[in-house]
């Protein structure tokens, strides 16, 4: 009997737009959004799934999801990947951020979770002092449901246009939320009808414990940090468990290893599709995020070279079946919880 | 003659019903309409704000178009589909901190190579707050102390990568805000963002005069605009400002027609869309407070005095004195036999330039010459094609005029508004 690797489990790859830090504070590129367009172009052709950009308030460079909105409309199919954090800023804020990302992007949205330790991030703010990583993390978690909640805060039929009864929206289709977690509570709705993935794609970095649990209880995309197959193979096998521990299904829960990647030649780019390829057959993880040394190399070398012998061995698809990036990762659209609520209790 | 183009929607004036009606939140939208604006030459594209939705009597308005993209992201997005069009967020000072804002300001600045502009609003009542960590209430003369050093705390977080330099740390410290460390982004493009301010109270005006590129108001008939031009640019001396430096630019409607004859029925069909019998009622009860789902929209105004009730409408702009607005309706609607629904037309939302393409650019050229405004901020009543009549008919007629713009000069809002780039800090030693 002979299956298609391809049909048999899905490869995915993300790349991370951004290279080490050292190299954005000296660039002016990092501030020139045709360097992020080409980059995020060239991602598309090598059909990835999706591009992700780190982000701090802390450091150097730009809003990380206003440079994703800005590469939207240049773009088509691949996924668009902000990091924001949630320590300092206002979750209805975020929530209506990543929901507009999705907007013009036509359902390519996704949010990297990410919180604020430094002492340096909260001078900046003022408002309050750094915390120990499992607070933040708890509240992370807390920023990650909340958003959900909002983008389902709107029924996807909310709006009506109902002419003989005056009415735009049915208000028994929007939600309030009244959500309240340790450190804020948000009352909803939101102002932004809920977007075209139903819910933009949570990624979060689950290597260290404190994130772990936000990832297994919040997340679409987890990544691991690994250096070998076996540390990548158990951390999917626990993040999946944790899921199941939580009443999620875990085979709605991608995991990628997150590796750096510096690719000097295409001999390099051949290793690594062999080392994809080695990886993925053992079930270590769904896919990768590459970390670049150098973003405009190493994404020309993955897309020219890497790309094709993974596609050749058929462990990569050729072109994307789909438009959102939900579809690219194979996960479905989200019920509304409040729809279906609703449809219980009327 | 400076213009700029408002996205409709989220009021009681977008027409959402029949057939040219899109998107209010479709991207594509947002597009045409800023693309139709920089075809017009328009000097920015300008985008409102709300961060609650409006209730009435308790429960969620559902009569008007709501719900709305965040601005800051659509409006990077617009940056790669348009070059030259300025891009204005509102965007509340009392439910937003300096540091994070002054950053995502400067993001959409570089982005789109020295466009960006923030309208200051100083949205404030514990019906929004309710959506907020920093939750809460400011009364009117804290919003605008808390504004002001928040715009003082982001020029100084702009400021402080001199030209060639490295960013030198900075360290403010206020009655609102303690900011301390290092801004992440070199200086943008136009220097700061343009900043706008939309609010009317004498403290509003004062915070204008001293820290404002732009005013917008609601200021939009001949006499209400030259009274407010006069008093704003007469506030201007005080702050060490020149009256060239503050531009005013009242929000307005317009309405085109092959004659007057025609421009005045598609303008009385308009105000009928707009004042549907449901939301004659919904206007009629925030001014009388009470419960009025009972009367006939085409029948006569209530007899009783107003009961006036703060709760009754949130998440909107006050109207004034209820019993004052009463009266002066009541007295309408006797003098001209008037009904509910009627009179609610004749009230509320005047349309500011009705007429031929030729008369409207002659009325709009006459208000900027008599000192009513230095431009305007066109509000179409309609999604997303409501600008495409005004720059294919009303656009040739002001430029022949030689009062609008043929071509861009500059990139920069700040170029296209007259605005100098402002000062760089000195460099290292
Ligand atoms: C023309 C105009 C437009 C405004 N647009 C907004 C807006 O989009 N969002 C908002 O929250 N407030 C808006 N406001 C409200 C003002 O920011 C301010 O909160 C309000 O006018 C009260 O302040 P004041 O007493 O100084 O007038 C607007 C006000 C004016 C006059």
């Amino acid at each position: 009997m002979s299956v298609s690797p391809c049909a048999l489990r899905p490869l995915h790859l993300a790349f991370a737009l951004d290279g080490p830090v050292r190299r954005a504070r000296r660039g002016r590129e990092a501030y020139d959004p045709e360097h992020y367009v080409r980059l995020a172009r060239l991602a598309e052709r090598g059909t990835l799934d999706f591009v992700t950009l780190g982000d701090s308030f802390a450091r150097p460079g730009p809003d990380a999801l206003a440079v994703l909105a800005r590469v939207a409309p240049r773009t088509g199919r691949i996924g668009l990947v902000p990091a924001v954090t949630t320590t300092h800023t206002e979750p209805f804020h975020v929530s209506t951020a990543v929901n507009t990302l999705d907007w013009v992007s036509r359902g390519r949205a996704g949010w990297t979770v990410e919180v604020s330790r430094s002492r340096a991030e909260a001078r900046l703010f003022g408002r309050r002092d750094a915390a120990p990583a499992d607070a933040l993390w708890r509240e992370a978690g807390e920023v990650a449901d909340v958003a959900a909640r909002l983008w389902d805060s709107w029924e996807d039929d909310a709006e009506i246009r109902d002419a003989a009864t005056g009415r735009f929206v049915d208000r028994d289709r929007l939600h309030y939320v009244d959500f309240r977690g340790t450190s804020f509570s948000v009352r909803g709705p939101s102002i932004t009808p809920r977007p075209p993935q139903g819910r933009p794609v949570i990624v979060a970095d689950a290597t260290t414990r404190a994130a772990r649990e936000v990832a297994a209880a919040h997340a679409d995309v987890a990544l691991v940090r690994a250096e070998d197959p076996a540390t990548a193979g158990d951390a999917r096998a626990d993040l999946r468990e944790r899921a199941r521990a939580l009443g999620r299904d875990p085979d709605r829960l991608r995991v990628l290893a997150s590796l750096p990647v510096e690719l000097y030649c295409s001999g390099d780019a051949v290793g690594l599709a062999d080392l994809i390829g080695d990886w993925h057959a053992d079930g270590a993880c769904d896919g990768f995020h590459l970390r670049p040394a150098d973003p405009q190399r190493d994404l020309a070398r993955l897309v020219d070279g890497t790309v094709p012998v993974l596609q050749h061995r058929c462990l990569l698809r050729r072109f994307y079946p789909g438009a959102t990036l939900r579809e690219h990762l194979g996960l479905p659209r989200p019920a509304n919880r409040y729809a279906a609520a609703r449809k219980v209790s009327p | 003659m400076h213009l700029a183009a408002h996205f409709p929607g989220v009021n009681n004036t977008t027409v959402w019903t029949g057939d040219p009606v899109g998107s209010q939140i479709d991207f594509a939208s947002f597009e045409h309409l800023a693309r139709t604006a920089e075809r017009g030459r328009f000097d920015f594209f300008f985008l409102a704000e709300g961060l609650r939705l409006r209730e009435h009597k308790g429960r969620i308005h559902d009569l008007d178009v709501m719900g709305r993209p965040e601005a800051i992201t659509v409006l990077s997005a617009l940056a790669a589909v348009t070059d030259r069009l300025g891009l204005a967020a509102t965007v509340s000072a009392t439910f937003n901190e300096p540091y994070e804002l002054a950053r995502r300001l400067s993001t959409l600045d570089h982005l789109s190579g020295g466009r960006a502009a923030w309208n200051v609003v100083t949205t404030s009542d514990a019906f929004t707050g309710e959506n907020f960590r920093r939750g809460g209430f400011l009364d009117r003369a804290d919003r605008y102390v808390r504004a002001a050093e928040f715009v003082a705390t982001a020029r100084a977080l702009w400021d402080s990568w001199p030209a060639d330099g490295t960013a030198r740390p900075v360290a403010h410290q206020g009655p609102h805000f303690t900011v301390r460390g290092e801004f992440t982004l070199p200086r943008s493009p136009q220097g700061h963002p343009v900043i706008i301010q939309a609010g009317d109270s004498a403290e509003g005006r004062d915070f204008a005069a001293a820290t404002a590129d732009v005013i917008f108001t609601r200021h939009s008939t001949l006499a209400a605009g030259q009274e407010f031009y006069a008093d704003v640019k007469g506030r201007l001396p005080a702050h060490g400002r020149d009256a060239d430096s503050l531009k005013i630019m009242p929000g307005v409607t317009f309405v085109l027609g092959d004659t007057a004859a025609d421009a005045q029925e598609r303008a009385a069909t308009i105000r009928r869309e707009q004042v549907s019998p449901q939301n004659a009622l919904v206007a009629l009860e925030q001014v009388w407070g009470v419960d009025l789902s009972a009367y006939d929209p085409d029948g006569p105004l209530p007899d009783f005095d107003p009961v006036p009730d703060p709760e009754l409408a949130q998440g909107r702009v006050r109207i004034g004195d209820p019993k004052a607005v009463a009266d002066r309706w009541r007295a309408l609607s006797e003098a001209k036999g008037l009904s509910i629904r009627e009179t609610v037309i004749e009230t509320t939302g005047r349309q500011s330039f009705v007429g031929t393409p030729a008369a409207v650019a002659e009325e709009m050229t006459a208000f900027v010459a008599a000192r009513a405004a230095d431009g305007f901020i066109l509000v179409p009543h309609l999604t997303p094609g409501g600008l495409d009549d005004f720059v294919d008919r009303v656009v040739p007629l002001l430029q022949e005029r030689g009062v609008l713009r043929t071509e861009y000069e500059g990139v920069t809002l700040r170029s296209h508004l007259g605005l100098p780039e402002p000062a760089r800090p000195a460099g290292k030693g």
